[in-house]
């Protein structure tokens, strides 16, 4: 097996992404689990970069770096109790550990019979660099043009944004004042209580004279 | 072959490492080592901490988060419309239009339902 | 500029390419870090005579020395980590907000052949990195085990997540024009400054910055009036310097940016003929581009958090989006605005936009003026009830 640039880069992404995401599940600390899923997702943009996907790596740090990394350590803080290190309650390990091998090799399976398609000879070694699928030289304005393009993908994109009108639809119903006059515009500052304090003085003043 | 402009970030993330780390580093060894029960307690403008460092989490700190998310997946697909901009057709803009309209509308629905407010 | 080392003695390909790389990465770290020392001094300097003082004069002529001395000042103070602090988080913030600043250099063209490396997807990158000291900024918070620290880091993250937006919609207009994420072909494409075809885009943008940086009229993350020093607070010594460095250099960065998405970067006259004429034009616009932020700074009072967030999502997302827009639309009513190669093609889209442009700008101070006109009424009219004590 040959050991170039690309398989070793690709060697230590893997492993960062995957023992990062082994330590999500393992570690006791919420918010550590919260970081080391940001170094998972770091991990896999570099994946996307060495599959000549720049374009997708930057979208996988803005977005899910960026946004859905920090959604999720609001949800964590939201929940009462959190800062509180959580024993092992499960009991059901063993269960869940041979499920979880059983959807790993049904996984395997699938793939392997496309490993001819893919290019590549031997999982034992690494993949050819001159040998990827037919990339358009442009890819990114190919991307651009795929969306807008009525043969292609532009219903997938309109009903993207009716999704996410949607969600945010449905998390602003879940978090909306019960009370619609608590939402009402109050004046922040209104000068009749401070008028209302400057004639207390001057009226007791009076009064005690 | 695009993967070799990225050698230089990599070479870059290591030396933004290393610069940052060594001051903090030296800092550490070159500052006097004195610590007092006084010094390590969290700062609290001089008044000593009551209860757990858990802070009453508003909800809105949520809503701005997820309106955000919204906006950042809308800036995921106007970014390739945007470089595609030129070899695409006026439709392409009224496409467009119609998503970017369709978000502000769930904005403005954000807006009249009071969730922006930070009261 | 690597490319020259690369008919190395003799070396193996790969390993030139490592070496002339490394090289690479050392100057441009370096120029930026230098250029942040030189950058605090300038922005003090600016900052006194603005507020009618004079600045450090003492350390040095002109106390130019003055940030070495800072600087060793901080090092050999007390390192104090709080108790309850956890450890590893702590550490990395400081480190993880400098590197999110210094990782925008390396897309940064000084010159027609000198860039770092003109990465296919240069806008997206600094973005990327730009949410890398987002991150960071969480992270001092959560682990400085102080709940005003970490109240501190939300407030801080829900002022820099909400500006991001109106940031990266101002940053798609160049984008567009120019169709083309690298930043050297944007600087290339701007036969006329962007600025002028796109003013508002320009506002846009460098408010949105000056808030994403949380300076100026958007220091509430860091008031020194107010949570005391935010996410910061418990930072003592050295780390906290970084934190310090980190705002500068992205201070300094971000007028690099304007320059380059807006000003038209490294060009001018025998600009590419000449190489090191583009870093003297690119590093005078930076400086007109900081000058402006500085002033912004210096001048405009603090806004609350949530006057911050209601401008930015009831105003200036709105503004930006349509902003967009109508830019775009503009843009292809242009005919050929696909093939700008020189001046005089570049000068009827510059006009048009700008038509367009002075257009929204008036559409806009209407719209503001009229809600003005209206908040003015509403108030004299409560004022105008008797007041509760008569």
């Amino acid at each position: 097996m040959e050991i170039t640039f690309q398989s070793l880069t690709f060697l230590i992404f893997s492993v960062v992404t995957l023992g990062a995401a082994l330590m999500v599940v393992t570690t006791r600390n919420l918010f550590h689990a919260a970081l080391y899923l940001m170094l998972s997702l770091f991990g896999v943009a570099g994946l996307f970069i060495l599959l000549s996907a720049p374009l997708i790596a930057g979208f996988q740090v803005v977005v899910y770096i960026g946004a859905i990394a920090i959604l999720i350590i609001f949800a964590i803080m939201l929940t009462p109790q959190v800062m509180q290190v959580v024993g092992v309650r499960n009991n059901q390990w063993m269960l869940s550990l041979g499920l979880a091998v059983f959807f790993f090799l049904m996984l395997v399976s699938v793939v392997s019979p496309f490993m001819d398609e893919v290019g590549v000879e031997d999982w034992s070694t690494d993949f050819k660099e001159d040998n990827p699928a037919a990339v358009p030289d442009d890819t990114l304005v190919d991307f651009g043009q795929s969306i807008v393009d009525s043969q292609r993908y532009l219903l997938p994109f309109e009903i993207a944004s009716i999704l996410l009108m949607a969600a945010l639809i449905g998390a602003v119903l879940l978090v909306s004042p019960p009370n619609k006059a608590k939402a009402k515009r109050q004046p922040i500052y209104d000068a009749r209580d401070e008028m209302e304090v400057q004639q207390g003085p001057s009226e007791q003043s009076a009064a005690g004279d | 072959m695009d993967l070799n402009e990225w050698v230089f970030v990599g070479l870059f993330i290591a030396l933004a490492w290393i610069l940052p780390a060594t001051p903090i580093v030296l800092g550490k060894i070159l500052g006097p080592k004195r610590p007092n029960p006084v010094k390590l307690e969290p700062y609290e403008c001089g008044v000593e901490t009551v209860g757990n460092t858990w802070v009453q989490f508003r909800a809105q700190y949520y809503v701005f988060a997820l309106v955000f998310v919204l906006f950042d997946v809308e800036l995921v697909f106007l970014f390739p419309w945007a470089l595609a901009y030129n070899q695409l057709g006026l439709f392409a803009l009224f496409e467009m239009a119609v998503f970017v309209a369709l978000l502000i509308a769930a904005l403005v629905y954000t807006w009249r339902k009071g969730a922006l407010e930070w009261s | 500029m690597t490319d020259f080392l690369m008919d190395d003695i003799g070396l193996s390909h790969a390993l030139a390419v490592l070496i002339a790389q490394t090289l690479g990465v050392f100057v441009v770290a370096m120029f930026g870090l230098l250029w942040t020392l030189l950058g605090i001094w300038i922005e003090r300097k600016i900052a006194g005579r603005m507020q009618d003082r004079i600045g450090p004069n003492r350390v040095g002529p002109f106390g130019l020395v003055q940030t070495i001395a800072d600087m060793v000042k901080i090092i050999v103070k007390e390192d104090i980590v709080p108790r309850g602090a956890d450890r590893w988080v702590f550490n990395l913030a400081p480190i993880l907000s400098v590197m999110g600043v210094m990782l925008l250099w390396v897309v940064v063209p000084f010159s027609a052949g000198w860039i770092g490396t003109d990465l296919s997807i240069g806008a997206l990158y600094l973005i990327a990195a730009g949410s890398l000291g987002n991150i960071a900024v969480l992270m001092a918070g959560w682990a400085s085990n102080n709940k005003f620290a970490l109240v501190g880091a939300f407030r801080a993250i829900a002022q820099l997540i909400s500006y991001e937006v109106p940031m990266v919609l101002a940053l798609l207009i160049p984008v567009l024009m120019a169709g083309s994420l690298s930043t050297q072909e944007i600087v290339r494409e701007q036969h006329i400054m962007y600025a002028i075809a796109v003013p508002l885009t320009l506002l846009i943008f460098l408010v949105s910055s000056q808030a994403e940086m949380g300076r100026g009229p958007f220091d509430l993350l860091e008031a020194e009036s107010e949570l005391v020093a935010g996410y910061q607070t418990e930072y003592a010594g050295m780390k906290f310097g970084m934190f310090y460095v980190a705002e500068f250099l992205h201070a300094f960065t971000a007028g690099v940016l304007t320059a380059i998405f807006f000003l038209g970067g490294w060009r001018g006259p025998w600009a590419e003929d000449v190489h090191i004429l583009g870093f003297v034009y690119l590093m005078i616009k930076s400086m007109a581009a900081y000058f402006v932020l500085i002033w912004l700074r210096m001048t405009v009072p603090r806004l609350r958090i949530d006057q911050l967030l209601n401008f930015n999502w009831k105003f200036l997302v709105p503004v930006s989006l349509i902003n967009l827009l109508v830019v775009a639309f503009v843009w292809k009513l242009i005919p050929d605005t696909d093939t700008i190669n020189s001046l005089e093609d570049a000068l009827l889209p510059t006009a048009a936009l700008l038509v367009a442009n002075g257009i929204m700008i008036g559409v806009i101070g209407w719209a503001l003026r009229e809600r003005g006109r209206r908040e003015r009424a509403r108030i004299a009219s409560i004022y105008a009830q008797p007041a509760a004590g008569d």
